[in-house]
C-alpha cells in the first residue's frame, strides 16, 4: 500500500501537479488563439508577445503596490495589479486593430495577410517590451510560495517521497477554471456573446440580421486581451517572467488550439491539457515511479524515458503532425487551417 | 542637407581613425545574455589595468590605452564574431580582453583573431578544448582550465564521502567540457554518476530536467552551468525534494545566486578560480578605492589580462598585434622583477629600459602549456546567504 502511495505522490510531483498547472496556462493561451482564429480568421502570431507586454504591466503594477505597502495577504500581489494589465493590453490591441488589421479587413485581404501583418505587430511588441522591462528574468511573486513544501509532507505522511504543492499552482488552476466558466456563459448566454458566435458562423447572415461587427471585434480583442494577460501572469508567477519564453510559448499555444479544433473553446482547453501531459509524460523518466511498483529483479537498467528531456519541443512539434496529417480539423471538429 | 551629410560622414570618418598617440584595445565581453550579471563588473576590472597604465605616463613613450567594449552575448557566436570584426577593422584594436564564455571565445579565436592575427587574452574561458587547440601563439586564457577545476570538484565532493552523483551541466563548450572532467575524475575515485542530463539556458521551468535527475537519482546533484539556467535547476530540485545537497561550479557563483535561490542554496559547496596573497588583496583595495565590485568572478583575471597586454605590447616597444602576441609568456612569468596590482608602472619602466618582469598580479599568474593558467580554486559553502571560504586548492 506505501508503495503504490510512494508511487502515486511521485508521480503527482513530478508531473501531475506541474502539469495541471502548465496545462491550465497553455489552455488559457489557445483560448486566446481560438477566439481570434475563429471571429477575426487569422492564427494571431502576436499572441506570446502581446502576453509578455501585458505581464510586464503587470509587474509595473506588482512593483507599484509593493512600494505602496500594498499586500494581498498570503496571495501574490499581482493578482490586484491584473486589472492594470489587461485595461493596458485591450488598449494596445484596440490601437493596433486600428492601426494595422482594420484596413486588411476593409480591403478583405486572404488571412495569410492578416497572419503576416499580425508578424509585424509580433515584432513592434517584442521590442517594446524589452525596451520596457529589459530582456531579463523576473520573479514577481510574493506572499506564500508553498501550500505543502516537500519537507513538511515528509513528515506529516512518513512517506518517503516528498509532495510540492505551490500557491501559484492552486492559484492558476483555479483562475483558470474560473476564467473559462466565464467565457463559456459569456458566449453561450449573453445577447454580445451569441452575436460573435453568430459572425462566426456566417459573416454576411450575422451582419444582414442587425449585428454590429465593429462591436464584435472589440470584444474579441478585450476577451482576448484579457486571457493574455491572465495566462501571462499566471504563467509567470508559477514559473518566471521573461519575454523570450513568453515567446516560445507560441508553439504549445497552436498545437493545443489545432489539436483540440481550431475555432472551438472547449477544443483549446482539452488540447491544451493534451499537450502539457504529453511533453511532460514522454519526457519524464518512469524509473523512480515503477521503482516503487516493480519488484527490484524487475527493473530495467533504463530510466525508462521515451524522449530525453531536450526533445520537449519535439514531442509537440509532434502532435501537431499526427494531428494536421490524421485529423486536421481537431478532437472537436474545429475549422481546418 | 548635402553638406549635413557630409560633415557627418567625415565625422565618422574621423572618428574611426585611431589617433597617433593613442593605442585601441578591444574589452569583448557577454554584457547581454547569462552571465550578464559579471560581465560589467570583468569590464571595470580590465579598465583599472588600463587606467592604471594610462596614469603612469610610461606606457610606450606616453601613449594611452582606449579600452573599446564590445558584446559577444555569451552564446550567441554570431554576435560574438561581429562585434570582433567591428573591433578590430572598424575600431582598430591591437589586441583583444576576451571573449568570455568558451563557446564564442573559439568562435572568435578561429574566424576572426587567427584571421587577422589579433592577440587574446580571456579572462575566463575555461574550457578544457583550449588545451589541446593550436591557436598559433595568439590565444592565451588567465584563468586555469575546467579540466583542474573537474578534478578539484570532484576531490571536494568525494572528501564529504558522496560517492554517488546525479551531475547536470549547461548544454555548451563549457558545460560540456566541465562535466566531462568531473565525471571522469569522480569515477576514476571510484564515484558514481548515475546520470548527466544537459539543460538550455532561459526555460521558464526545468521541472522535467529535474524529474529525470530524480529518477536517476544521487546522494547529490552537481550543477555545472550558469547562474541563470543552473540557478533554476537548484531551485526546482530544492523545492520537489529531489536533493538536498548541491555541488556547483565558478559560473553559478554570485550574489545573483543567492539571490535567486535563496533558502535552497544554503550548505551548497562550490569551486571557483580564485587567487589569494598580496597581489589579490592589493587588487581587492584598489577596486574598492576605484569604486569597481572586485570580489565578482574573474574581476581579477579581467585585470590581470588586461595588464598582460598592456605589459606585453611595453615589452615588444610596440602596440602591434605580432609584438603584443610574441611577448605574453615572457612578461607573466619568471624571470624578472615581480610585479602586482599596483606596480604597473614600476613593471613599464623596468621594461622600457630593457629589463624582465615576471607578472604576479591579482590572481598569481603563472602560464603554463599553450598559454594557460596554472590555477588557484577556492573552495566555499554557502552559509546563511555568504559564500564562505572553506579553503584553497592549487
Amino acid at each position: 500500500m506505501e508503495n503504490i502511495l510512494n508511487a502515486l505522490v511521485v508521480l503527482a510531483n513530478f508531473v501531475l501537479i506541474p502539469g495541471l498547472a502548465y496545462g491550465s496556462q497553455i489552455a488559457l493561451g489557445a483560448l486566446g488563439i481560438t477566439l481570434i482564429y475563429s471571429i477575426l480568421r487569422f492564427a494571431h502570431f502576436a499572441h506570446g508577445d502581446i502576453m509578455a507586454f501585458g505581464t510586464a504591466f503587470v509587474i509595473f503594477g506588482t512593483w507599484g503596490l509593493q512600494y505602496l505597502g500594498i499586500s494581498f495577504g498570503p496571495l501574490p500581489t499581482a493578482l490586484l495589479a491584473l486589472p492594470l494589465g489587461i485595461a493596458v493590453i485591450i488598449l494596445y490591441l484596440l490601437t493596433a486593430d486600428r492601426l494595422v488589421y482594420r484596413f486588411y479587413r476593409r480591403v478583405k485581404a486572404k488571412p495569410m495577410i492578416f497572419v503576416m501583418a499580425s508578424l509585424g505587430v509580433m515584432f513592434v511588441t517584442n521590442g517594446l517590451t524589452r525596451l520596457l522591462i529589459g530582456p531579463g528574468e523576473r520573479r514577481f511573486d510574493d506572499g506564500q510560495r508553498f501550500i505543502i513544501g516537500v519537507r513538511d509532507f515528509r513528515e506529516w505522511t512518513g512517506l518517503a517521497e516528498g509532495l510540492a504543492l505551490r500557491g501559484s499552482q492552486v492559484i492558476t488552476v483555479v483562475v483558470a477554471l474560473i476564467a473559462m466558466g466565464l467565457l463559456f456563459w459569456f458566449l453561450n448566454r449573453t445577447k454580445s456573446g451569441k452575436s460573435m458566435r453568430a459572425y462566426s458562423d456566417n459573416e454576411d447572415l450575422a451582419l444582414l440580421s442587425g449585428i454590429n461587427p465593429d462591436r464584435v471585434v472589440w470584444i474579441t480583442w478585450a476577451i482576448a486581451g484579457t486571457l493574455m494577460v491572465l495566462a501571462g501572469t499566471l504563467y509567470g508567477l508559477d514559473k518566471s517572467y521573461r519575454p523570450f519564453t513568453y515567446f516560445m510559448l507560441l508553439l504549445p499555444f497552436f498545437a493545443a488550439a489545432i489539436v483540440g479544433g481550431l475555432g472551438s473553446p472547449i477544443g483549446a482547453i482539452v488540447g491544451g491539457y493534451i499537450v502539457a501531459f504529453a511533453e511532460m509524460g514522454i519526457t519524464y523518466a518512469w524509473r523512480r515511479f515503477f521503482s516503487h511498483l516493480l519488484p527490484d529483479e524487475w527493473m530495467p537498467a533504463g530510466l525508462m524515458q521515451v524522449l530525453p528531456v531536450d526533445y520537449k519541443f519535439a514531442v509537440t512539434f509532434g502532435i501537431l503532425v499526427v494531428v494536421l496529417i490524421f485529423r486536421p480539423t481537431g478532437i472537436f471538429r474545429g475549422k481546418t487551417l | 542637407m548635402k553638406k549635413f551629410l557630409l560633415a557627418a560622414s567625415v565625422s565618422a570618418l574621423a572618428t574611426g581613425a585611431a589617433l597617433a598617440d593613442e593605442v585601441r584595445m578591444g574589452v569583448l565581453l557577454g554584457f547581454t545574455g547569462p552571465i550578464e550579471s559579471l560581465t560589467g563588473h570583468m569590464a571595470d576590472g580590465a579598465e583599472l589595468a588600463f587606467s592604471e597604465i594610462n596614469e603612469s605616463g610610461a606606457f610606450l613613450g606616453g601613449q594611452t590605452i582606449v579600452p573599446i567594449r564590445a558584446d559577444t552575448g555569451c552564446v550567441d557566436s554570431a554576435l560574438a564574431q561581429a562585434s570582433a570584426e567591428r573591433l578590430i577593422t572598424s575600431d582598430g584594436v591591437v589586441a583583444i580582453m576576451g571573449a568570455d564564455c568558451s563557446g564564442v571565445t573559439r568562435a572568435v579565436l578561429e574566424n576572426v583573431a587567427m584571421a587577422n592575427g589579433i592577440p587574446m587574452i580571456s579572462p575566463s574561458a575555461t574550457s578544457p578544448a583550449f588545451t589541446t587547440f593550436d591557436s598559433g601563439g595568439i590565444f592565451f586564457r588567465t584563468a586555469p582550465s575546467d579540466a583542474r577545476q573537474g578534478l578539484v570538484l570532484a576531490s571536494i565532493v568525494m572528501e564529504r564521502g558522496i560517492d554517488t552523483v546525479a551531475v547536470t551541466h549547461t548544454n555548451n563548450d563549457y558545460g560540456r567540457g566541465f562535466a566531462d572532467s568531473f565525471v571522469a575524475n569522480f569515477e576514476e575515485m571510484g564515484g558514481t554518476v548515475t546520470i548527466v542530463v544537459p539543460h538550455e539556458e532561459a526555460r521558464g521551468d526545468y521541472t522535467a530536467e529535474v524529474g529525470t535527475l530524480s529518477s536517476a537519482g544521487g546522494d547529490a546533484l552537481v550543477i555545472l552551468g550558469y547562474v541563470d539556467g543552473g540557478g533554476s535547476v537548484l531551485r526546482t530540485a530544492y523545492e520537489l525534494g529531489a536533493f538536498e545537497q548541491f555541488f556547483i561550479g565558478d559560473g553559478m557563483f554570485g550574489d545573483e545566486l543567492v539571490a535567486n535561490t535563496g533558502e535552497a542554496l544554503e550548505g551548497t559547496i562550490g569551486t571557483i578560480p580564485w587567487a589569494s596573497g598580496e597581489g589579490t588583496d592589493r587588487f581587492h583595495a584598489m577596486a574598492a578605492e576605484a569604486g569597481i565590485n572586485g570580489e565578482s568572478s574573474y574581476t581579477r583575471e579581467s585585470y590581470d589580462a588586461a595588464a598582460l597586454l598592456a605589459l606585453a605590447a611595453q615589452a615588444a616597444g610596440e602596440a602591434t598585434p605580432a609584438g603584443i602576441a610574441a611577448n605574453i609568456m615572457n612578461v607573466a612569468n619568471e624571470p624578472g622583477e615581480e610585479i602586482l596590482p599596483g606596480d604597473l608602472a614600476r613593471g613599464l619602466e623596468i621594461l622600457a629600459n630593457g629589463g624582465e618582469v615576471n607578472f604576479i598580479g591579482a590572481t598569481n599568474v603563472n602560464l603554463v602549456g599553450p598559454g594557460e593558467a596554472a590555477g588557484f580554486f577556492r573552495e566555499y559553502v554557502v552559509e546563511n546567504g555568504e559564500f564562505v571560504t572553506i579553503q584553497y586548492h592549487q
